[in-house]
């Protein structure tokens, strides 16, 4: 057997062990319903679970018992309680989740003079980064109320994996506020040695961008910088506290991907970027593989058959069901030659493979049976 | 007679995982056949275009990616938000692209301060390299490029993206960027533009088609058509397909057809291959269901196989003939 080739993912194991599983992979690949199975079987193995998911279809939502985007975790009813595990679950509103970030840490006065401020309304609703960045914020907040043993996180639907790691920075970077300070303030002290050296480009930048984006946003934006660091001291402070978080023992990533190029392309690049971080990976999720269980008959001696039954005329059944059964075989084939080519280059990342389901997921039996699928490298799994 | 004749603007957006940029790609090469001039173009610095036609990395210089069937080129272009400020500023403010006031605005992070400062700018930016590339004219008068095909970014974003004018509110009220932001506006608003949507015959790509469609003619942007991407022909006739979805399928028949040609039919793989059956009419009842949710949208609707194997230059013409078949160009 092939799979023989590659290391065994034992997400029993994970699940059993891990305080933070974070899910991720290129959009479109089904990290939200992995991070949902992961969830419910982390609880019905017996853990405080809950599960952060960020935009789940409205089907799977439903069927969590999660009708509105209120940022508070909720009990999934049906879950077995045998094992003394528990499942909640809640959808992320990255706008309440800034907000509540203001609330906890100005007063009165300050507070709503950063609510109202033009460029918080637009910095929280949609800056690109900002999902991504109060994932995090609210992972922390799960993480410091002690309630659960595990928290599993699902990712912002990006482009890029990758984006969920650079995107805080990028968000840090710019509240970080050095820009702002230059701008708003050339003649000030400090920025003077610096500004000399670029003071050609600087005066150009300056004068364009003000006539570009208006006086009155740097005013909203150098506002809005201040009130943030009487808040905390200085906005970076706080995200790499989150940042470290995904660093600590006890923190798991698995990525997630479709057995398709692209999204075993993006898996492969965010792998790599985990180990320059020392970022932990637990292992990589193949979603959606198609398998067949008849491999005693090829594709071309079924396409053949088909071929010589559609010739003779009758017997139209047998044909078509011959051509789907060599589609598919082909089709595992195609699948298995792209694993196979990312097990290569990454001989070490645990993989599992989870079958593609003809319909959608959309209810706790469904998950339950995905969580079986992820859990069939475990050490407890008895091959079949 | 293609279905948008008028169209010279295609933007072609879907959500992530439908295909969107195969579909962008194949679009334009419909378009160019017959010895047009194309422009494909990508804003999301993903190198997505050069990977599908086997070509180096796209730069902000124009480049001849493929040549159509029967004449006609392909042009391809990946706009950088820091090349199209630039871009920009030399217009406007005479600003060299390569000059030492450019490369310290680089050096210093200043670019991407103002593109992040005012996420609008960003947008107005890169659509207003496509619009440019849109109106613009040879010496001769004539239109540089017959068409543009725009890979844009994923429906969940699509509406906010080429709502320029909304974006940028917030921002100078007068100047160039105004001016500039409703000339951009015009275009995409004109007939000249039709924004199109890419899907699979799934649950969640079907609904963000139809949020997307929604959200799109609420801005008042022309919605162009329907392409559904990835379809499998159903095999079964009609009555075998809810045999197999039900499981009651005729196991018996089945065999016999296998002997019939000369193939062995043990129990254990005829079971197989009914399940197989069964999966497929399963998975056909649910696009059914989808297709089903799409016509109501009252589109024209387009409809590309899944083909066997990763998609490459030839599958790219094999689509891209399809589409020219069905309308779309």
């Amino acid at each position: 057997m092939s799979r023989d080739s590659r290391t065994a993912f034992d997400v029993d194991h994970l699940l059993d062990t891990a305080q933070i599983v974070v899910c991720t992979g290129s959009g479109g690949v089904g990290k939200t319903t992995t991070a949902a199975s992961l969830a419910l079987r982390a609880a019905e193995r017996g853990r405080r679970t809950v599960v952060l998911t960020i935009d789940p279809a409205k089907r799977l939502a439903q069927s969590m018992g999660l009708s509105e985007l209120d940022n508070t975790p909720r009990r999934v009813q049906g879950v077995d309680p045998a094992g003394g595990g528990s499942l909640d679950a809640m959808m992320l509103d990255m706008k309440r989740t800034f907000d509540e970030i203001v609330l906890t840490h100005a007063e009165g006065d300050k507070a709503t003079q950063i609510l109202e401020n033009p460029f918080y309304q637009a910095l929280s609703s949609s800056f690109a980064g900002t999902q991504e960045y109060m994932a995090m914020e609210k992972l922390g907040q799960l993480k410091a109320t002690g309630d659960y043993d595990l928290i599993v996180v699902d990712t912002p639907p990006t482009r890029s994996a990758l984006d969920f790691l650079d995107a805080p920075e990028r968000l840090t970077t710019f509240l970080d506020g050095r820009m702002i300070r230059i701008l708003l303030a050339p003649a000030k002290a400090g920025g003077k040695a610096y500004l000399k050296v670029v003071s050609t480009g600087f005066n150009v930048f300056t004068s364009v961008i003000t006539k570009i984006i208006g006086a009155q946003v740097l005013q909203d934006v150098s506002q809005f910088i201040g009130a943030l660091e009487t808040m905390f001291g200085g906005f970076r402070e706080r995200a790499q506290a989150t940042y470290d978080l995904l660093k600590a023992p006890g923190t798991a990533f698995v990525v997630v991907a479709a057995p398709e190029r692209d999204a075993l392309r993006e898996a492969s690049y965010f792998v790599e970027r985990l180990e320059q971080e020392s970022m932990p990976l637990a292992g990589l999720v193949v979603n959606r593989v198609h398998r067949s269980a008849g491999t005693t008959l090829t594709a071309e001696r079924s396409v053949a058959a088909a071929q010589q039954l559609e010739a003779g005329g009758g017997h139209e059944l047998a044909a078509a069901v011959l051509r789907l059964h060599a589609d598919r075989v082909a089709l595992s084939a195609r699948e298995r030659r792209l694993q196979e080519r990312f097990s290569s280059a990454h001989p070490g990342v645990p993989v599992v493979e989870v079958a593609a389901q003809p319909g959608d997921v959309h209810d706790l039996d469904g998950l339950r049976s995905v969580g079986d699928d992820l859990a069939s490298g475990s050490a407890a799994a008895v091959p079949a | 007679m293609p279905d948008f004749p008028e169209v010279r603007l295609h933007v072609v957006t879907g959500k992530g995982g439908t295909g969107k940029t195969t579909v962008a790609a194949a679009l334009a090469l419909a378009l160019a056949s017959g010895g047009k001039k194309v422009l494909l173009v990508e804003v999301e610095g993903r190198q997505g275009i050069a990977q599908l036609f086997d070509t180096p990395p796209l730069t902000y210089d124009e480049t001849r990616v493929a040549v159509a069937p029967d004449g006609g080129d392909v042009h391809a272009l990946s706009i950088d938000p820091e090349y199209a400020l630039l871009d920009y500023l030399h217009m406007f403010y005479k600003l060299s692209r390569t000059g030492v006031a450019a490369r310290t605005l680089r050096r210093i992070g200043a670019i991407e301060f103002a593109t992040t400062i005012a996420p609008g700018l960003r947008d107005v930016l890169l659509t207003g390299k496509v619009k440019e590339a849109v109106v613009r004219r040879s010496k001769s008068g004539a239109y540089a490029y017959d068409a543009v095909v725009l890979d844009a970014p994923p429906t969940g974003r699509i509406a906010r993206f080429l709502n320029i004018s909304s974006e940028i509110s917030g921002l100078a009220k007068v100047g160039p960027l105004r001016t500039q932001s409703d000339g951009v506006m015009a275009v995409l608003r004109s007939p000249q533009t039709a924004v199109h949507l890419v899907t699979l015959l799934e649950e969640m790509p079907v609904q963000e088609t139809l949020d997307g469609v929604r959200d799109l003619q609420l801005i008042g942007l022309p919605v162009g058509g329907v392409v559904v991407n990835a379809v499998r022909a159903p095999l079964l006739h009609p009555a075998d397909l809810l045999a197999a979805e039900s499981g009651s399928l005729d196991t018996a028949a089945l065999a016999s057809g296998m002997e019939k040609a000369g193939l062995d039919a043990p129990d254990a793989l005829v079971a197989s291959l009914a399940a197989e059956a069964g999966d497929h009419a399963v998975r056909v009842a649910l696009e059914e269901r989808g297709r089903d949710a799409l016509g109501a949208l009252e589109r024209h609707s387009y409809e590309l196989p899944l083909l066997p194997d990763t998609v490459d230059l030839g599958g790219l013409y094999e689509l891209a003939g399809l589409l020219r078949e069905q309308g779309l160009a």
